[in-house]
């Protein structure tokens, strides 16, 4: 028989009623809730909030799960839940692009999606493009053409240069120009940052593959 | 952010149950790109978000060359854009998505929302009310920074611009738009959808708090020449300083009748019969197309600081007119 440790011993100890006080105490605490239950237009649905839900998210192919309020961005669940720090909180009113993620392979500002909100679809920080240890090749095309400065915008921009290979293999520099709208970079490293989009489709283009 | 609730129902009937009768307890997301923005500022502060995008009846785009274009609330500006029949048959409202230049807002922002956004006026946006007035009900815009105001509509008491892409585009074609609430749906013109507020218990839009767009009808094409063209600031994301949709009929060069509409120059998508006019029966040259431009403005004011854009939308509305008969060229 194994020892018994304090913390049993007081477990054990403890009367009803202690127990029905600490519970009573833990259900007036904003803890996790879940959910309630409203019939509306004749089917129930499900409220949840304005208190923490559990929430699963599906980051870089793993499952990640918190205890998050519905006001939670996917952004602020990302750094300060998951510690996943690439994408960056700068503007937070979906103008700048450093929090940029995939979702579903499509990029979007995480700052301007909740993270309930994400739930059962597919994420992709700039964390989940390397590849067995090696750097997808927007990211070495980023160090060979010299594309940041202070280095902030840069993961925003990386995932954000991806998702427009992804969708245009074959740019052209005026492609480029125009399809990286969504991303600004106050050090103004543009001249790289587009050398490196050409570069890396180039290499793409050579048969280099890599998700 | 205050806390906030958060429920995803199914269906149309239900979003509408889920959602209060007066403004401000709760509110409808959808692509969320700016409702987070308004709660982030405490602009508005809801206790409920009604999250519409599980509503599968409100996706989708359909075209039948003999009904016209649909499309559902939530399709996505990049859904728009990619769709080989708006650009052959709607020009002038794949170029005005094309305006949206940012990829993420693109995706996640919805046509629904497009036309439901609040506008970007500064004041309003700092908390001011749409009307910007101060605690003696002097407006904040005629005395402040007006350089990105109303040109058009501007008597007040409203001063802000419609800050929509899309709504020009479709008003020059003549969409309606299809609306539900709890008494069911209703349609109008996409142009009624839009009113200059007169109080600050007034809105910018026909919408009421309980009713959610379902979904935009464009008439069938009638081979008209149309065209969008947007004077910006900025190559990247931001939105653009005037705009100018327009659609033409031709009978062969001659315009049989025309429908103009400029964004961002007033409290509403400016629809201007007045420029409309003097392109009837008249072959497009350039100065048919100024004169076009100069009847478009004739009734603008400066508020101060705004005057520049009288020149901007003269432009816009000259250059979307050539665009259109030119054939979509740059």
């Amino acid at each position: 028989m194994r020892d018994r440790r304090p913390s049993d011993e007081r477990a054990a100890s403890l009367s009803r009623r202690e127990f029905l006080k600490i519970s009573g105490l833990s259900l007036s605490l904003p803890v996790v809730t879940d959910f309630r239950v409203m019939r509306v237009a004749g089917a129930e649905v499900k409220i949840f909030g304005p208190g923490k839900v559990p929430v699963t998210l599906n980051i870089n192919g793993k499952a990640y799960t918190a205890h998050l309020e519905p006001r939670v961005t996917l952004l602020e669940a990302l750094r300060e839940e998951f510690h996943l720090t690439g994408a960056k909180r700068v503007c937070d009113r979906g103008t700048c692009g450093a929090c940029t993620v995939l979702m579903d392979g499509k990029p979007v500002y995480s700052c301007s999606v909740l993270a309930i909100d994400a739930q059962g679809r597919s994420i992709t920080t700039v964390e989940g493009l390397m590849k067995d240890g090696r750097l997808h090749p927007i990211q070495q095309a980023f160090i060979d053409n010299d594309a940041q400065q202070c280095g902030f915008c840069t993961p925003g921009f990386v995932v954000a240069c991806k998702a427009f290979l992804d969708k245009n293999p074959h740019p052209t520099p005026e492609d480029v120009r125009k399809g990286l709208g969504g991303n600004f970079c106050r050090c103004g490293t543009y001249m790289g940052i587009r050398a490196a989009v050409l570069q890396a489709a180039h290499m793409q283009k050579g048969g280099a593959s890599h998700d | 952010m205050r806390p906030i609730e958060y429920a995803s129902p199914r269906t149309k009937e239900q979003a509408v149950r889920l959602l209060a009768s007066t403004w401000g307890e709760t509110a409808v997301l959808a692509g969320g790109t700016d409702l987070l923005s308004l709660l982030k500022d405490d602009v508005i502060a809801p206790r409920r978000l009604v999250n519409i995008k599980e509503i599968e009846e409100l996706r989708g785009i359909a075209f039948d060359p003999r009904k016209g274009l649909r499309l559902g609330a939530l399709v996505t500006i990049e859904e728009l854009l990619d769709d080989p029949r708006v650009r052959q048959h709607y020009s002038a409202l794949a170029e005005a998505a094309e305006g949206i230049r940012s990829p993420q807002i693109r995706n996640m922002g919805t046509v629904g929302g497009d036309l439901c956004q609040r506008p970007r006026c500064w004041y309003f946006r700092a908390g001011f009310g749409l009307l910007a007035r101060d605690a003696q009900g002097r407006s904040l815009v005629l005395h402040g920074d007006n350089r990105y105001h109303a040109i058009l509509g501007n008597e007040g008491p409203a001063y802000f611009v419609s800050p929509s892409s899309l709504a020009p585009p479709l008003i020059a074609y003549e969409a309606r738009l299809r609306l539900f609430g709890p008494g069911g749906t209703r349609e109008m013109p996409v142009q009624a959808f839009f009113r200059i507020p007169q109080s600050e218990e007034e809105r910018e839009h026909d919408l009421r708090p309980n009713e959610i767009v379902t979904e935009i009808l464009i008439p069938p094409p009638r081979g008209e020449a149309s065209a969008t063209y947007e004077v910006r600031q900025r190559e990247a994301l931001d939105w653009p300083l005037a705009t100018a949709s327009v659609a033409l009929q031709m009978d062969g060069d001659r315009v049989t009748a025309a429908r103009i509409v400029m964004g961002h120059v007033a409290p509403i998508p400016w629809l201007s019969p007045e420029a409309a006019q003097t392109l009837v029966n008249k072959t497009i040259t350039e100065d048919v197309a100024q004169a076009a431009g100069e009847a478009a403005v004739r009734r603008a004011r400066s508020l101060g600081r705004n005057g520049y854009k009288i020149q901007l939308a003269r432009v816009a509305v000259k250059r979307a007119i050539l665009r259109a008969v030119q054939g979509g060229a740059r």
